[in-house]
This record gives structure tokens, C-alpha cells and sequence, in this order.
């Protein structure tokens, strides 16, 4: 029939293709788009899922402010600090692996990656100091909650500096839920870290064997979008969990 | 019924095009490893149908065990399980991805003029993301199912029940990425794929549904899923975000649960008002009157569809003033959806109006979704409201607008482009008795809930005073007459796959893209990228058109 010895005619190779052209767009122009355009939509689905979490802890802390207080001054400000500087330096090593990749410097790319790898590590294992503490302190919401900081502040030398006065007991209990928004997320935060240094590894792998050196490189400018949205998260989440007593 | 506008070609001639996208590969493979859309649109469909009956048989039982007043079929704790597995299956597994996954998966790149959805990899991952979720809601019901009913009301749901929350739980937030996937690839593909000259305003008016309820996808599901990884954390964990022992709060949880779950109902009912845009149009050879009007009323009910979902919780102990506020901006939904309703009653006017099968389906939509949304405007003011929640009242709102709303339009623009995806006719007299059945046997299950809420019967019970039995005998009767509705089109069009006529490129005279080429189409759709020179619903065009091919095989 006509349509059969149309499909023999149809053109696939009449322009030229990059390689890396999926068949079914039009120019690389569209793709480009197309793909960068379904990223940042992605990334709006995380603010909206994040958002959850954000807007219980704006009720919460206003509702139990003086437990907040309390609970933030059991975060460590030195740590904290320096995991934003490590965040902030990983995402600078992302965004050079991003122009090295676009100027197609092989080398250059895959020490920019491991680099963010590395900041990546560093961070969660900094993380992971942060919250061995708050085991070890009987501050992990659900699992052997102590109020003992917080109703008797004079018994945790490690607040002596804030002064704190004892909280009433009913308002003690609600650093527990501080604390439980402290877990959910940063964990979640950490969880989408753990993903993309997962990602980050795949992808080192792969441009040492030159995949985004070729002039195609949507899959490390989308994921250099996505690091910075994690870090962006981070930025939020350091000011309101670890300096809310520092305003004003 | 005596005109058509059925145009066949010669029976005797007409063969199926040797090379389209059915035929093009074989083996169960290369439709489990395809990134063609219109393959993964079919494997929704057989997915999504095979999930609407274990819905339906739910639902039947549900019925059956309301023939009665006593609880005699299955103990009450059974009860809650039936009807909240018919809940999650029918919402998460049936209506959401019902025409945006199987009909708008097929038709946004045929209607556009491209080659596939912008990610076609994608696409295929959210069809397995929907598998999994479906595995693991079979999954609940085969180890214990669940009964907390589909809203998953905290603490009940933390606190108070032992049966499988979590396994459902995690099923729905999977199945939830998938529809995120689905919406987040339809509104690339809308703004980055469309052919040269399909403008926004020449765009089919399905595309532009699709268009408002891949937003309300993309912005709403995702705070279902953290209120779902909440629920979970609560149960596994015990972290008391609501738990008001600890502080938290539960209704928190239902703010963000209806965040999502308000807006859900428009991504339901959004993407089959698209359907009845076209059917409507079809059938009565008139460009939708007031296309803009309609276009953008859609995009209106997804943006008022965000700020609405409070009153669920009207009785829940909200602030009078929240509630004035969200009363007013419940009925504000109402503006867009009559204006819908009225456009295509415009379009009817002087239409020359045909009344095939499709056509019947709409029909039913408008009646059935008319007054769907007006009984919701009566559960917007709060004073009614108070008397009418957690009633059957409620239940026969929700399922006018979704059963009679929704998926009438499923099964019209099921019959509608039934031959364009298999290049077959389905029989049409047989089909309209089925569109009549559905019609009769919906109003029959449903009007009578409406008298039932109004005097006051509880939903969720298995047992009731032995004074509501008569309706509820007359609810039952009718869904056995809609179960035969429901059960007729599978038979007729699996029928219809081998034996019925050859459809041709454009049965229905209709306009728009997808029925200027082949059925089934080819991989690729197009065999070369057409440019769109003309409005949508231009019957004018399509007329100059036909003549024009007239000549040239006249010519020729």
C-alpha cells in the first residue's frame, strides 16, 4: 500500500543528525530545550514535595517557639557552618564541571566531579557526626526522647553558653518535635545527597570513558541543576534549624 | 438517529495499512521495552482496565453487602476493607491515570504534530512506576488490605489500625511519581514539540484539559507524597508531626492531604472534559463555541482548584472565618465549569448534531456532571455542608461527578478514537444500547444516595435502619444494570479487534491532527512534520481539503 513505500521514503537521513540526537526531535536545539524544561519542572515537584515539610515547620515553630529555641541550641553552629562551606564549594566544583564539559576539557571535567564527590562525602560524614550526638545525647525523636536538656539546661554543659532558662515540662516535650522536623529534613535533604553522589559516581565513571566531552552535555548540565537544588535546600534548612535564636 | 456522518471507506478494498505502529515489532519485548507513546498508552489501558474491575467487583460487593440493613454479607471489619481497597483502587489506579495516561499518552503527539512526548523514556517509567504501585495494592489485598478508608484520616491511620497502611502507603506514593511523570512530560511536550504554526490558540481544547490537569500533576502530587512519607514515618518511627500527644497536629495532615487530594478530583475530571470538547465538536460539525473561553477556563479550574481544599475539613474544626473564605472560593469552581457546560450546549445550537456512540457518552457527561457540580455547590456552604458530610450525599456528589462525570467521557473518547489506535470500528448499534445502559443504570445506583444523604444515612457502614433499605435496594438494582454497562464495551470492542469494519484514516469527519493519517498510525506518526495552517475545529479546511484529494484521484 502507499504507506508502506512511504515509510521507505521516509527521511532519515536527509539532514544531518549529531549522534546524540533522540529520534524524535526535531534539531538538537528542541532537545536541549525540551530536556533542560522537564528539569526545572523536576525540580519544582521537590520544592512542592519539600514544601510539606517547610510549612509544618512554620506551624510548629510558631506555635512552640521557646522549644525551637532550646532545640536549635543543641545544634552545633561550628559544624553546621562548615558543612554550608562544604555544600557551597561542591557546588562551585559542579558548576566548573559544567563549563569543563562544555568546553570539552576531559581531564578537567573528571576532576571537577570527583572533587564534588569528595565535598559530597564530606558532607554527609560531617552529618553523620551531627547526628551521632544527638543519639548519644537521647535527643533522637521516638527512640528514648530526654527532655533532661531542657527542662534542667544547667545540666548539659555543652549549652552553657546560650543561658538558658528551664522549660515547663509541656513545653519541654515539644523540642521533641523540633527535633523530629530537624530529622525528617535534614534526612531527606541527606537522602537526595546520597542520590546524587550516587549519580555522581556513574557519571565519573563515564567521562573518564569521554561521554560529555563530545559537545553533548544536557545530562551533566541537568544534574549540575539538580546539585544546586539540593544545596539550595540546604541553604534554607541551616538558618532555620541551626540560628533560630541568632535574629535580631 | 437516522443521519451519520460515518464515512467508511469501500469495505471490500479497505485493508488495515500493512506498516503501523502495532505491527511494526512483535513480541511481548518490544512492547515492554517500547518508548513509542501510543504502545505504552495501550499497555495503560489493558493496566487501568484490569484495575477497574477489581474496583468495580469491590464496589459490587459493596452493594451487594448494602441490599440489606443488617451487616450479613461480610463482617463489618471486611466492610471497611472492601470499600476502602474500591477507594484507592478506583482514585490512584483508575481515574487519575484514566484518559491522561491511555488516550492523551496516544493523542498529545498526534494532536500537536510530533513524533512522541518530549521523554519517551520517561513515559515509560511511569507506566512501570504505575505497575509497581499496582503490584503493591494487590499486594495489600491479598495479605490483610487495609481500612482506613482512601483519605487515610490521621490518627486513625497512625494510631488505631493494625491492618497494611504502610504497604498501601508506599503503593500509592509510587504510583503517585508515576502521574507526576505523566503530567510533567505532557506540559514539556505542550510548550517545546508542537509543529510549526500550532499555536497555543490553535491547539484542540483536549490538549489544553491536558494542559491544566498536568499542572495540578505536577504541583499537587508531590505534597501527597510527603504527607504519605509522614503517615509512614508516624507509624514506623513514631516522630508525632501528628500526633497530638506530642504536640503535632492532625489536621495538618489533612491540609496537606487535600492540598493534593482536592486538586486530584480536577485532575481527574479535566483531562475528559477535553474528550467532550472534541466529541461535542465532532458530532455536531461546529467549532467549539467560545474556544477561548473554554481553553482557559480549564486553566482556571486547575489554579481556583488550589485554593478550595479546606472545605473537607469543615467539620473538622477549622476557623469560621477560613471557612467563609473557602466556602466563597469552593463556589468560585462553579464559574469555570458552567462555563464549560454552556459553551457546549452553544455548540449544540444549530449544530448538525449526530448521535453516535461517543456523542450519546457526552451527552450523559453534561447531564450527569450538571448536577455532580451543583450538588457540590450545595457541600461548598458551610451550613449545608455541616448537615450533608459523611453522608451518602457526599458519596452521590463524588460519584456523579467521577462515574457519571469522568468516566463517561473515559468511554466516549474510548469509542471516539477506538478507530484511530486499532484502525477498526467498534458496532455501533450494540454500542449505543451499552451508552443507554451505563445512563440508566448510573442514574438508578446513584440518584437514590442523594435522597439517602439527605436523610441522613452514614457512609462507611455496613449496617443501616431498616427504614433506608428501600432505596438502597434501588442503588443496588442499578449497579447491577451498570456492571452490564461495563461489561458490554469490553466484550463488543475485544470483539471488534478481529472483526469489525476497517475505519480508515478519518471515520468521523473530524478535524484535528491525529485523523489526517493513518489508524493505526505509524511508529513515528507522521511521514513528514505537517504544519498547521488553520484553527482548531476548522470543518471548512477539512472540507477544501477532502475536495482537494477528490481532484488529485480524480486527476490521477
Amino acid at each position: 500500500m502507499s504507506d508502506s513505500t512511504a515509510i521507505a521514503q521516509t527521511p532519515h537521513g536527509t539532514h544531518e543528525h549529531p549522534p546524540y540526537q533522540r529520534h524524535h526531535f526535531e534539531s538538537m536545539d528542541q532537545q536541549v530545550d525540551a530536556t533542560g524544561f522537564a528539569m526545572w519542572l523536576f525540580l519544582l515537584t521537590e520544592i512542592m514535595f519539600f514544601g510539606g515539610l517547610f510549612t509544618a515547620y512554620l506551624i510548629y515553630r510558631n506555635w512552640y517557639f521557646p522549644a525551637f529555641v532550646a532545640g536549635s541550641h543543641q545544634l552545633n553552629i561550628f559544624w553546621g557552618s562548615l558543612n554550608t562551606l562544604v555544600l557551597i564549594s561542591s557546588s562551585f566544583t559542579m558548576a566548573m564541571g559544567v563549563w569543563c564539559a562544555e568546553m570539552r576539557k576531559q581531564g578537567a571535567l573528571v576532576l571537577c566531579l570527583v572533587l564534588t564527590f569528595i565535598l559530597g562525602i564530606g558532607f554527609l560524614g560531617i552529618k553523620t557526626i551531627e547526628y551521632k550526638e544527638k543519639f548519644e545525647k537521647h535527643h533522637v525523636p521516638g527512640l528514648h526522647f530526654s527532655v533532661k536538656s531542657f527542662v534542667d539546661p544547667a545540666s548539659d554543659p555543652d549549652i552553657a553558653q546560650y543561658h538558658d532558662k528551664p522549660l515547663r515540662l509541656d513545653m519541654a516535650r515539644h523540642t521533641e518535635l523540633y527535633f523530629f522536623l530537624y530529622f525528617a529534613m535534614t534526612g531527606m535533604h541527606a537522602l537526595h545527597m546520597i542520590i546524587g553522589i550516587g549519580i555522581l559516581g556513574f557519571m565519573i565513571f563515564r567521562a573518564r570513558a569521554g561521554a560529555y566531552t563530545t559537545g553533548h552535555i544536557t545530562f551533566v548540565e541537568n544534574f549540575g541543576l539538580y546539585w544546586h537544588f539540593v544545596d539550595i535546600i540546604w541553604i534554607f534548612l541551616f538558618p532555620l534549624l541551626y540560628l533560630i535564636s541568632r535574629h535580631g | 438517529m437516522s443521519s451519520t456522518i460515518v464515512s467508511l471507506p469501500d469495505q471490500s478494498t479497505a485493508r488495515i495499512p500493512k506498516t503501523n505502529f502495532i505491527t511494526k515489532e512483535n513480541g511481548l519485548l518490544s512492547w515492554l521495552l517500547t518508548s513509542d507513546h501510543k504502545r505504552i498508552a495501550i499497555l495503560y489501558l489493558i493496566s487501568i482496565t484490569f484495575f477497574f474491575f477489581i474496583g468495580g467487583a469491590m464496589a459490587g460487593l459493596i452493594r451487594l453487602e448494602l441490599l440489606t440493613p443488617q451487616s450479613d454479607l461480610m463482617a463489618t471489619d471486611t466492610y471497611n476493607k472492601v470499600f476502602t481497597m474500591h477507594g484507592v483502587i478506583m482514585i490512584f489506579l483508575f481515574l487519575v491515570p484514566s484518559v491522561p495516561a491511555t488516550l492523551g499518552n496516544f493523542l498529545i503527539p498526534l494532536m500537536l504534530g510530533a513524533k512522541d512526548l518530549a521523554l519517551p523514556k520517561v513515559n515509560l517509567l511511569s507506566w512501570y512506576l504505575y505497575v509497581v504501585g499496582g503490584i503493591m495494592v494487590l499486594y495489600t489485598m491479598v495479605s490483610g488490605g487495609v481500612d482506613t478508608g482512601w483519605t487515610f484520616t490521621t490518627p486513625l491511620s497512625t494510631h488505631y489500625l493494625n491492618t497494611n497502611v504502610i504497604s498501601t502507603g508506599l503503593a500509592i506514593f509510587v504510583a503517585g511519581f508515576s502521574s507526576i511523570f505523566t503530567g510533567l512530560n505532557f506540559i514539556v511536550t505542550i510548550h517545546k514539540m508542537r509543529a510549526p504554526g500550532m499555536t497555543w490558540f490553535r491547539m484542540p481544547l483536549f490538549v489544553w484539559a491536558h494542559y491544566a490537569a498536568s499542572i495540578l500533576m505536577v504541583l499537587g502530587t508531590p505534597v501527597l507524597a510527603i504527607a504519605i512519607v509522614l503517615v509512614l514515618l508516624e507509624r514506623t518511627v513514631g516522630i508525632g508531626v501528628f500526633d497530638p500527644t506530642k504536640g503535632g497536629d492532625p489536621l495538618l495532615f489533612q491540609h496537606l492531604f487535600w492540598f493534593y487530594s482536592h486538586p486530584a478530583v480536577y485532575i481527574m475530571i479535566l483531562p475528559g472534559m477535553g474528550v467532550i470538547s472534541e466529541v461535542i465538536s465532532t458530532f455536531s460539525r461546529k467549532r467549539v463555541f467560545g474556544y477561548t473561553a473554554v481553553a482557559f477556563s480549564s486553566v482556571a479550574i486547575a489554579v481556583f482548584g488550589f485554593f478550595v481544599w479546606e472545605h473537607h475539613m469543615f467539620i473538622m474544626g477549622v476557623s469560621n472565618y477560613s471557612m467563609l473564605v473557602f466556602s466563597l472560593l469552593t463556589m468560585l469552581v462553579a464559574v469555570p465549569s458552567a462555563i464549560k457546560i454552556f459553551n457546549w450546549t452553544f455548540t449544540l445550537y444549530k449544530g448538525s448534531i449526530t448521535f453516535e456512540t461517543p456523542m450519546l457518552y457526552a451527552f450523559g457527561f453534561m447531564g450527569l456532571f450538571t448536577i455532580g457540580g451543583l450538588t457540590g455547590v450545595f457541600l461548598a456552604s458551610s451550613g449545608t455542608d455541616i448537615h450533608l458530610t459523611e453522608t451518602y450525599f457526599i458519596v452521590a456528589h463524588f460519584h456523579f461527578v467521577m462515574v457519571g462525570g469522568m468516566l463517561m467521557a473515559f468511554l466516549s473518547g474510548i469509542h471516539f478514537w477506538w478507530p484511530k489506535i486499532t484502525g477498526r470500528m467498534y458496532p455501533e448499534k450494540i454500542s449505543q444500547l451499552a451508552a443507554l445502559i451505563t445512563f440508566i443504570g448510573f442514574n438508578f445506583t446513584f440518584f437514590p444516595q442523594f435522597i439517602l444523604g439527605t436523610l441522613g444515612m452514614p457512609r462507611r457502614y455496613a449496617a443501616y435502619p431498616p427504614e433506608f433499605q428501600i432505596l438502597n435496594v434501588f442503588s443496588t438494582a442499578g449497579a447491577t444494570i451498570l456492571g452490564v454497562g461495563y461489561l458490554l464495551p469490553i466484550l463488543y470492542l475485544t470483539w471488534s479487534l478481529k472483526y469489525g469494519e476497517i475505519a480508515g484514516n478519518n471515520p468521523w469527519q473530524a478535524t484535528g491532527l491525529e485523523w489526517q493519517i493513518q489508524s493505526p498510525p505509524l511508529t513515528e506518526n507522521f511521514i513528514e512534520i505537517p504544519i498547521m495552517d488553520h484553527d482548531a475545529y476548522d470543518y471548512e479546511w477539512l472540507e477544501r481539503q477532502n475536495q482537494k484529494e477528490k481532484e488529485v484521484t480524480s486527476v490521477g
